[in-house]
């Protein structure tokens, strides 16, 4: 479903910040030399079948070998390393360690998304959604709870894995404003396919409004959204019975689960069940009712035990967490 | 005249049989998708995903009456599409973010699904 958003599979070639871009220059040129070194060998090949006697002896002369086999390759794949490196050089600087960083882990199929202040502390928690201001270089400390994924926002940077038990870190940067899909790149089990994100990036004075918007509504003060109206707050009480908040954790109420994605914000997401499907009341109660139709084997059980009216009153709480 | 005279002796077809053009079921098959109404119902030429809290919408052009009591017209349709809880009061079936283009295109998908 998330090609409905973002294009599927996210378009690879189309860059939209400098690590991206660095390494869609370095794929062309590699199709580029690749393309030329085929067609020599076919327009050898042509010779050494079809061609005059003369062509022929001198493909098969001494020379040829020292040139083509030895000589060429040599000059032309030492120039591709060092202009390679020279050009990718910025995706392996070492992190400096004041930039802003976000934690994300693979899990069970989603992202877990964990904004961190400069002490490593958690400030922000989120889901299958990654906000970053344009312009600056984000350090993504890269995890996994269960085997291993690989984190992909190929308009962005290249592929990274998360590995259990230990921490990789990728650099991201957007150069100018815009939703950018995201993928697991690494086969991790039944519903690999369906473990997407988004990557939003803002202009940096939308993206204070956006943090300062997220970190407020967290405060303890200020309880969640205000109070609910009628349907929200039947649908807040059933969200409690009936075990939702045993997995899921919403700020400023009793749920503090952490085994699900977080769904303090889940109104103002853009995608359910990871990047899969649009954000409405609808899908919403459709996930809730049915989530192993749609992504069969994830963690979450049906709650098909629940009548439709309770599970469009849960809908519309969550609809209401913004 | 003979020809109109001919034709007006046929005998009409099924009122809910409706041969919908093909540019509106198109775009109302992306509509299908972009609203995600496949989280809630089986949709023929949808493969995923393909929810069971709603009924299938399976030969939904055969079927008689929408949501067992509104009649099957296109306009009914595409106001139940947009707005379940208003056209029938009581549904399950949330208002959807559709626009009114979309819902008469994904009204027009529905007709024209396999006629059997």
């Amino acid at each position: 479903m998330i090609e409905a958003f973002w294009g599927w599979p996210p378009p690879v070639l189309d860059p939209a910040g400098p690590y991206a871009s660095s390494v869609t220059t370095l794929a062309w040129a590699l199709f580029g030399l690749s393309v030329f070194v085929t067609a020599v060998v076919i327009a050898a090949l042509w010779v050494a079948v079809k061609g005059p006697a003369r062509w022929k002896a001198m493909l098969g002369g001494e020379r040829a070998i020292w040139i083509g086999g030895v000589a060429f390759p040599g000059v032309v794949l030492t120039a591709l390393l060092v202009w390679g490196l020279t050009l990718t050089a910025s995706l392996t600087e070492p992190i400096r360690g004041d930039e802003m960083r976000i934690r994300v882990t693979g899990e069970m199929w989603w992202f877990r998304v964990q904004y961190l202040d400069g002490s490593g502390a958690v400030i922000m928690e989120d889901a299958n959604e990654i906000h970053i201001p344009a312009g600056v270089p984000v350090v993504l400390e890269l995890e996994s709870a269960d085997v291993i994924h690989s984190f992909w926002v190929p308009h962005l940077s290249g592929k990274k894995d998360m590995i259990p038990g230990r921490r990789t870190l990728l650099r991201v940067e957007a150069d100018r404003a815009g939703e950018f899909g995201g993928v697991c790149a690494e086969y991790c089990g039944m519903q690999h396919a369906l473990m997407g994100f988004v990557a939003v990036a803002h202009e940096p004075p939308a993206w204070e409004e956006w943090r300062q918007g997220r970190t407020q509504a967290l405060a303890p003060a200020d309880l969640a959204n205000g109070p609910p109206d009628e349907a929200g707050s039947q649908g807040q009480s059933l969200f409690m019975e009936s075990g939702c908040a045993a997995c899921h954790r919403v700020a400023g109420t009793q749920a503090t689960g952490l085994a699900g994605p977080d769904l303090t914000h889940v109104g103002s997401r853009r995608t359910l069940g990871a990047g899969i499907l649009p954000n409405n009341r609808g899908t919403m109660m459709g996930w809730i009712g049915d989530s192993q139709s749609i992504k069969p084997g994830n963690r979450m059980p049906s709650y098909d035990v629940l009548s439709a009216e309770e599970i469009e009153a849960i809908a519309t709480w969550l609809g209401q967490q913004q | 005249m003979a020809l109109a005279v001919g034709l007006a002796g046929c005998k009409n077809p099924v009122e809910t049989r409706r041969e919908p053009d093909s540019a509106a079921t198109e775009r109302g098959l992306v509509a299908i998708r972009q609203a995600g109404c496949g989280a809630c119902h089986q949709i023929p030429g949808l493969d995923w995903p393909r929810g069971r809290l709603g009924p299938s919408l399976e030969g939904f052009d055969d079927v008689g009456l929408i949501a067992g009591q509104l009649p099957n017209r296109p306009d009914v349709l595409a106001a139940f599409v947009r707005n379940a809880p208003a056209a029938k009061p009581g549904s399950t079936m949330p208002a959807m973010p559709v626009t009114p283009q979309q819902a008469e295109d994904i009204a027009a998908y529905l007709y024209g699904l396999d006629h059997d």
